[in-house]
């Protein structure tokens, strides 16, 4: 298990998370989409700053960005929840493009 | 000469009823949802309170899609190991123009929707707005794909994440400590289930808010709705404060849906789905202008939204804001005049309201949730050791419940305790 970030520091690294044991993935399974494989709706810089990373892992809702032990970023745009929690977090800093998803493409709540 | 006389943009509570209200004045009406369906892309904790709804829907009990009427509201503090739950049922709370409903937004925007095509309103769907088009300062029309369509007045509901808004009236994305992520999954049960463990008679339902360990004692909170066939169970975290937690978003969730007064409700439901969306919580003051020229906003898009932590409303204050931007536009057509001055009357509509007198009146609470850590932690902690106090028997003889009590305030601080509280009730 990891340590813990500083609760009022600048935000630590992802792999810091306290606890990481959801599987989030499950329950996106449970939603319906159609993913635009062609185009990105989200975009990040190249190299994103890992401090302004770690506050995505946080706060987006589907979990889509993600840290591995050794340290790796990764982020996965197609099981968006559209909701623009990371547009709001890093849309000065590591998020280089946010859109909607292309026409009849992303999220279909079928409850909401 | 305009292809439309009027654009709404997104149809959810806003959006459809300015439609249904342009349409029903027989103004030639546009909706462009990028949903595939209405409410594909909506979605709600959520409780919708129903004077604005029967205001414009009168029949709305027996045609709208409502899931339960609330008859139990619950409010709990929660730390890892107990909770404090206040318990309140009222006839109040059941009667009509009191009356509050869990809702799901899917069913219910298709059905709002419904009422806006009936009326004459056209619609396409499954295309976002991509931009507006401008002629100077003044909108326009929009542009979505390929077509640009051009209108005397465009209304922007396209909700808290709006991508319109700065071209629209000049705002700015708002910093991350005025919105709040919020997560849900929908817990299907079977009926009686969802009734036997939320108490509930039949369509009865229950709204039961949480604060403290839901959200690991950062600023926020979780909630449950009994749905008919489901459980509604979610958190809302503000962004600033999340963003530094050691807790992830989905793992406050993943471990709330574990805690001892939580599971057993849910136990052997099914997620059949998982829901993100963003909440405005930063109050009048986060509010861009609700009018530009050629253009009006409503709903969520002009952060109307109010959380009291015992009290969330954001769907209500959209179907009232919506109705006064469909009339108000409705009014303008009919003057030929829909610059900023000539919509000028939505303003004044909303500030006679509920709505804006709402968002006034509310207007320092946001700022006394984030200058208030301690409603978070401290005080739900504070509040299980005083009830421990009341209720553990553990064979040592009992101390005076004054004595016993004493250091726990004192603890807290009895200043602290005092300001917390003339500061709370002062901001509602």
């Amino acid at each position: 298990m990891n340590k813990a970030v500083e609760q009022d520091g600048p935000g630590g690294i992802a792999s810091d998370l306290l606890q990481n044991t959801v599987n989030v993935d499950e329950y996106l399974a449970q939603n319906r989409y159609s993913v635009d494989e062609e185009n990105a709706h989200i975009e990040l810089v190249a190299n994103p700053d890992p401090a302004e990373f770690a506050k995505l892992v946080r706060v987006c809702p589907a979990g889509l960005y993600r840290q591995d032990a050794d340290g790796n970023l990764s982020f996965d745009y197609a099981g968006c929840l559209e909701c623009g929690s990371c547009r709001i977090v890093c849309g000065d800093t590591i998020i280089a493009k946010w859109s909607n998803p292309g026409p009849t493409m992303g999220v279909e709540y079928r409850y909401g | 000469m305009s292809d439309f006389q009027a654009i709404i943009v997104g149809s959810g509570c806003a959006g459809a009823v300015a439609a249904y209200e342009l349409a029903r004045d027989g103004k030639e009406t546009l909706v462009v949802e990028r949903g595939n369906s209405n409410g594909a892309k909506n979605m709600t904790g959520g409780r919708l309170y129903s004077p604005a709804l029967e205001a414009i829907f009168p029949d709305f009990r027996d045609e709208a899609p409502l899931e339960r009427r609330i008859s139990h509201e619950r409010l709990s503090f929660l730390t890892a190991d107990a909770c404090t739950t206040i318990d309140f049922s009222s006839a109040a709370l059941l009667q009509n123009g009191q009356d509050s409903y869990s809702v799901l937004r899917a069913p219910f925007d298709a059905w709002l929707s419904s009422k806006a095509e009936a009326a004459g309103a056209e619609y396409i769907n499954g295309i976002a707005v991509e931009e507006l088009l401008k002629d100077g300062e003044r909108v326009i029309g929009i542009k979505a794909g390929d077509d640009e369509i051009s209108a005397d007045v465009v209304v922007l509901a396209d909700g808290c994440n709006s991508l319109l808004t700065e071209s629209a009236v000049g705002y700015h994305r708002p910093g991350p400590q005025t919105l709040a992520a919020g997560i849900k999954q929908i817990i299907a049960l079977d009926e009686q289930t969802v009734s036997d463990r939320t108490g509930n008679r039949a369509g009865e339902g229950t709204a039961w808010l949480f604060v403290g360990d839901a959200t690991k004692g950062h600023t926020g909170g979780g909630f449950i709705y009994s749905n008919r066939e489901s459980i509604s169970v979610g958190l809302v975290a503000t962004l600033s404060d999340l963003a530094r937690s050691p807790y992830s978003l989905c793992q406050m969730l993943e471990d709330f849906k574990a805690h001892p007064t939580v599971e057993p409700l849910l136990a052997g439901g099914t997620v059949v789905e998982h829901s993100g969306h963003m909440v405005p919580e930063g109050g009048l003051k986060m509010m861009p202008d609700l009018t530009g020229d050629g253009v009006l906003l409503a709903g969520e898009s002009a952060m109307i939204c109010v959380n009291l932590g015992y009290r969330v409303r954001g769907m209500d204050y959209a179907l009232a804001a919506g109705m006064h931007a469909g009339r108000a536009a409705a009014a303008a057509l009919d003057a030929g005049d829909t610059s900023r001055a000539g919509l000028a009357g939505y303003q004044t509509a909303l500030e006679a309201s509920f709505v804006l007198q709402d968002m006034r009146q509310f207007q320092r609470f946001p700022h006394f949730l984030e200058s208030t850590p301690r409603l978070f932690r401290e005080y739900p902690e504070f509040a299980r050791d005083a009830f421990n106090r009341l209720f553990v028997v553990d064979g040592q003889p009992d101390q005076p419940l004054t004595k016993s009590l004493k250091p726990l305030v004192k603890s807290l601080g009895y200043g602290t305790l005092f300001r917390d509280l003339r500061k709370g009730l002062k901001s509602l």
